[in-house]
């Protein structure tokens, strides 16, 4: 019997072991997933908690509803992968070996690689974070009571989990304060070390152009050094400081623990992989899926949904002896929620980036990628639903793999859509 | 005397030909990036990511730069003041480190 083993039981990781249990001949395949949690978040939902707009039970549902019974589940901390002999040794004491592995083991947020920031005593009093659950659960409970002042977020260092996630928290909180009858009491910051707004420049001038509007303030080129709690002050590394009342920040992203102790990751523990295949260059029984791995777009859900296709395939091809022919484009697609009910679309891959025009249908969309519609806020909160029931379940979603220019305009730098 | 007519930029004002670059090269766009002298310390930056930079198709990351140098962020700032990664990039004939996508 082989083992196709999976670590990491999150979109990714839920997603390539059900397929993979479909596809593979059960009397030769078992298909075993690891995962240290038993629950599995809705991570794009997280923006929501703050404001009320979610609660608990739309972003957490249990793992294994979501796990095929021919899957099997083990829960367990990873100790350490020995790629050279393909085995994988667990935290409870289990040893399992492999013929194939997946892993998907994601990103999670390191605070303290920021001084001051997890150790100043200000962590979850002032300053919060909004990529864990409790997180962003413990900023909406402070929130209720906040009576105004400077609303500084800052991305720590990038890459980071959904870069445009910082920018959503902010639209809302334009909104949401306004709804409230206190925005001209909060002043709202942003402080990034991208040059601007976003990181492709036709996209970062339509986004910039939309914080000016929301009297939003961005802070260029900033990269955090410190965190002082005792003035509620953060400095850069060029000597900026900026105070804050209310600090939420995006600490540095890295991959999981034992991918550094088993010597497998880059400098921030992710998983280096050929950025077409998805295959280890090292070892070619190893493939890494989802926010795990090194490739250079997007780490959010919709890169996994357009990469699966194609990793399935090489995967395939591989067990075959065949050599790997499927290439993934880079492909990234982002719902922005930009506040009052609106919302932007971006879509974009590894060579070209996000264009204003209609997507996926040229003039028809229904989505308008770079431009505020209703349309795309209704499909951003759609987005769930389709999480749920259809991406986890192994249900096709309507959403070509493969990146298109149909329907964008081709404009060069330097040109906004507006 | 050297001028950078002939070599080829993108809209960014990244090199897009890393084989153009010369010592002479990096000279004028340090001085376009504020920094008037390339001294030692600057040169030990620039020729590990020029180094690794052509190894891997990619211009290194802060990160990989303060981690592969054992410079600390605070003195790679000094010499290479607001974006570090990014300015070496560019006065090395790098494309844009890859962090930000």
């Amino acid at each position: 019997m082989k083992t196709f083993l999976v670590l990491g039981a999150g979109t990714a990781g839920t997603m390539i072991a059900r397929k993979m249990a479909s596809k593979l001949d059960s009397r030769q395949w078992k298909v075993v997933l690891v995962d240290k949690d038993e629950k599995h978040y809705y991570q794009p939902g997280f923006l929501f908690l703050p404001y009320g707009l979610y609660t608990e039970q739309d972003v957490i549902q249990p793992k294994r509803k979501y796990i095929p019974e021919k899957v099997e589940f083990i829960i367990s901390t990873i100790e350490m992968v020995e790629p050279d002999q393909s085995r994988v040794k667990l935290a409870n004491g289990q040893t399992i070996s492999y013929d194939q592995m997946v892993i998907a083991t994601g990103v999670d947020i390191h605070p303290e690689q920021t001084e001051g920031l997890l150790d100043g005593g200000g962590w979850r009093k002032n300053i919060f974070d909004f990529y864990t659950y409790e997180g962003a659960a413990a900023l909406g409970k402070h929130l209720k009571n906040w009576d105004g002042g400077r609303f500084v977020v800052n991305v720590v260092e990038n890459p980071i989990k959904c870069p445009v996630a910082p920018l959503e928290l902010l639209f809302l909180a334009d909104w949401w304060f306004t709804k409230r009858g206190m925005r001209n009491k909060v002043e709202l910051v942003f402080a990034t070390p991208l040059p601007g707004a976003f990181t492709k420049p036709i996209a970062a001038n339509a986004l910039g152009a939309m914080l000016q509007r929301k009297n939003i303030h961005v802070e260029a080129d900033y990269n955090i050094g410190t965190v002082d709690t005792g003035r509620n002050v953060i400095s850069s590394w060029d000597e900026r400081e900026i105070p804050y009342d209310l600090l939420i920040t995006i600490p540095t992203n890295m991959g999981a623990e034992f991918v550094k102790r088993s010597g497998m990751g880059d400098e921030l523990n992710f998983v280096p992989v050929d950025k077409f295949t998805l295959q280890s260059p090292k070892w070619e029984n190893i493939w890494a899926m989802g926010d795990a791995n090194n490739i250079p777009t997007s780490k959010a859900g919709a890169v996994i949904h357009f990469q699966m296709e194609t990793v399935v395939n090489n995967i395939l091809q591989h067990i075959q002896g065949k050599p790997v022919s499927h290439k993934f484009d880079g492909h990234a697609s982002c719902y922005i929620e930009s506040g009052f009910n609106k919302g932007v679309l971006i879509d974009f891959d590894y060579n070209q980036e996000p264009l204003p025009g209609k997507y996926p249908l040229p003039i028809v969309g229904p989505f308008t990628l770079l431009g505020e519609t209703m349309i795309n806020h209704w499909g951003k909160l759609a987005f769930k639903t389709l999480y749920w029931n259809m991406m986890l379940q192994g249900i096709a979603v309507p959403l070509p793999n493969k990146f298109s220019m149909v329907g964008k305009q081709q404009l060069s730098a330097g040109v906004t859509s507006d | 005397m050297t001028d950078l007519v002939n070599v080829a930029f993108n809209a960014e004002g990244f090199m897009t030909d890393p084989t153009q670059w010369t010592k002479e090269i990096a000279e004028i766009l340090a001085k376009q990036e504020g920094i008037e002298v390339l001294t030692t310390e600057h040169w030990k930056i620039i020729d590990y990511c020029r180094t690794t930079g052509l190894a891997s198709g990619k211009a290194p990351t802060l990160r990989q730069i303060t981690v592969g140098t054992g410079i600390t962020t605070k003195d790679l700032f000094a010499l290479f003041p607001k974006g570090p990664a990014k300015k070496v990039a560019k006065i090395a004939g790098l494309g844009k480190p890859e962090g930000c996508v």
